[in-house]
C-alpha cells in the first residue's frame, strides 16, 4: 500500500479547507431528533383535536406558536408537507 | 460513547436512540457537508443552509437502511452531492454539469475528502495539539488571541503550531509519533 507524504505546506492547506459550518446550522442539525418528535406531537394532536386541526389549516404559523411550538421555516414546510397543507 | 466512538458505534448509538450519538456525527460532519456544499458546489449560503439541514436530515431518516454502519461517511458524502446538484437544477433550469465543470468539482470532492481525513488524524493527537491547530488554521485565529485563550506566550505559539504540524504528519503518514508533551 502506498504511503502518501504530506508536507507542512499541505498539511496547513487541508486543514484550512474544511471551515467549520455556521454554528446555527449545525446546533439545529444536532436537534433533529428532538424536532422530529415535535413534528409528530403535532401531528398527532392534529388528529386527535379537530379544533387544533382546524387552526392550522386557518393559519399554521400561528397555531403553531399559541400552542407554545416553535414555528421556524423547516419546521413549518415539514408540518405542511406532513399534514398535506 | 464520545468523541473518539468510531462511526460505526455513533450509527448504532443513534438507531438505539441516543441523540449525544446524532450530536456527535453532526459535530464530526458539518464542516464536510458544508464544505461540499460551498466549496465543491458554490452553492448561494440560503441554498447550502438548504441542502446542508435536509442532508442530515435524510441521513437521521435514512439510518435504518445504511447497510454498513462504518460507512456513514461515504454515505453522507453521496447524498450531500445529490442534494447539491439537485439544488444547482433548481437554480439553473436544465443544468447538467459540462465536462470541465465535472472534473473541477470532482477534484475539490477529492481535496475535501482528504481534509476530512486529516482532520480525522489530527482527532487522534493531544488535546493540545488539537487546540491550537484547529484555532490556527481552521478558525483563522491570530498567534496573539491564541496565545490570550490557551494562556500562552505568544512568542512560543509559531514553534508549538510546528511541533503539533509535525506530529500531525506523522499520524497521517502512519509513522509512530513520539509524544514528547511540552
Amino acid at each position: 500500500m502506498p504511503i502518501t507524504t504530506y508536507s507542512e505546506e499541505r498539511v496547513a492547506e487541508l486543514l484550512r479547507a474544511l471551515p467549520p459550518a455556521p454554528a446555527a446550522w449545525v446546533a439545529a442539525a444536532a436537534e433533529l431528533p428532538r424536532t422530529r418528535a415535535e413534528l409528530d406531537q403535532i401531528v398527532e394532536l392534529a388528529s386527535a383535536d379537530a379544533d387544533f386541526r382546524r387552526a392550522l389549516i386557518e393559519n399554521l404559523e400561528t397555531a403553531l406558536r399559541s400552542a407554545g411550538f416553535t414555528a421556524d421555516r423547516r419546521r413549518v414546510v415539514e408540518l405542511r408537507r406532513r399534514l398535506a397543507l | 460513547m464520545g468523541a473518539e466512538s468510531t462511526d460505526g458505534e455513533l450509527v448504532a448509538s443513534c438507531r438505539a436512540g441516543d441523540e449525544r450519538a446524532w450530536t456527535l456525527l453532526v459535530e464530526r460532519y458539518s464542516s464536510y457537508v458544508y464544505a461540499i456544499a460551498v466549496q465543491g458546489f458554490r452553492l448561494q449560503e440560503p441554498d447550502a443552509e438548504d441542502v446542508f439541514q435536509d442532508a442530515f436530515a435524510r441521513a437521521f431518516e435514512r439510518l435504518g437502511s445504511l447497510r454498513d454502519d462504518e460507512a456513514f461517511r461515504p454515505w453522507l458524502a453521496q447524498m450531500t452531492r445529490r442534494l447539491c446538484v439537485d439544488s444547482c437544477r433548481r437554480r439553473r433550469d436544465g443544468y447538467e454539469e459540462d465536462g470541465d465543470e465535472q472534473g473541477d468539482t470532482s477534484r475539490e470532492l477529492e481535496r475535501l475528502d482528504e481534509a476530512l481525513t486529516v482532520r480525522e488524524a489530527l482527532g487522534r493527537l493531544s488535546s493540545d495539539c488539537r487546540e491550537i491547530l484547529d484555532r490556527f488554521f481552521s478558525r483563522d485565529e491570530s498567534y496573539r488571541t491564541i496565545g490570550e485563550a490557551l494562556q500562552l506566550p505568544a512568542g512560543t505559539i509559531a514553534s508549538r503550531i510546528s511541533r503539533c504540524l509535525g506530529r500531525l504528519r506523522e499520524e497521517l503518514e502512519g509513522r509512530k509519533a513520539v509524544v514528547l508533551e511540552s
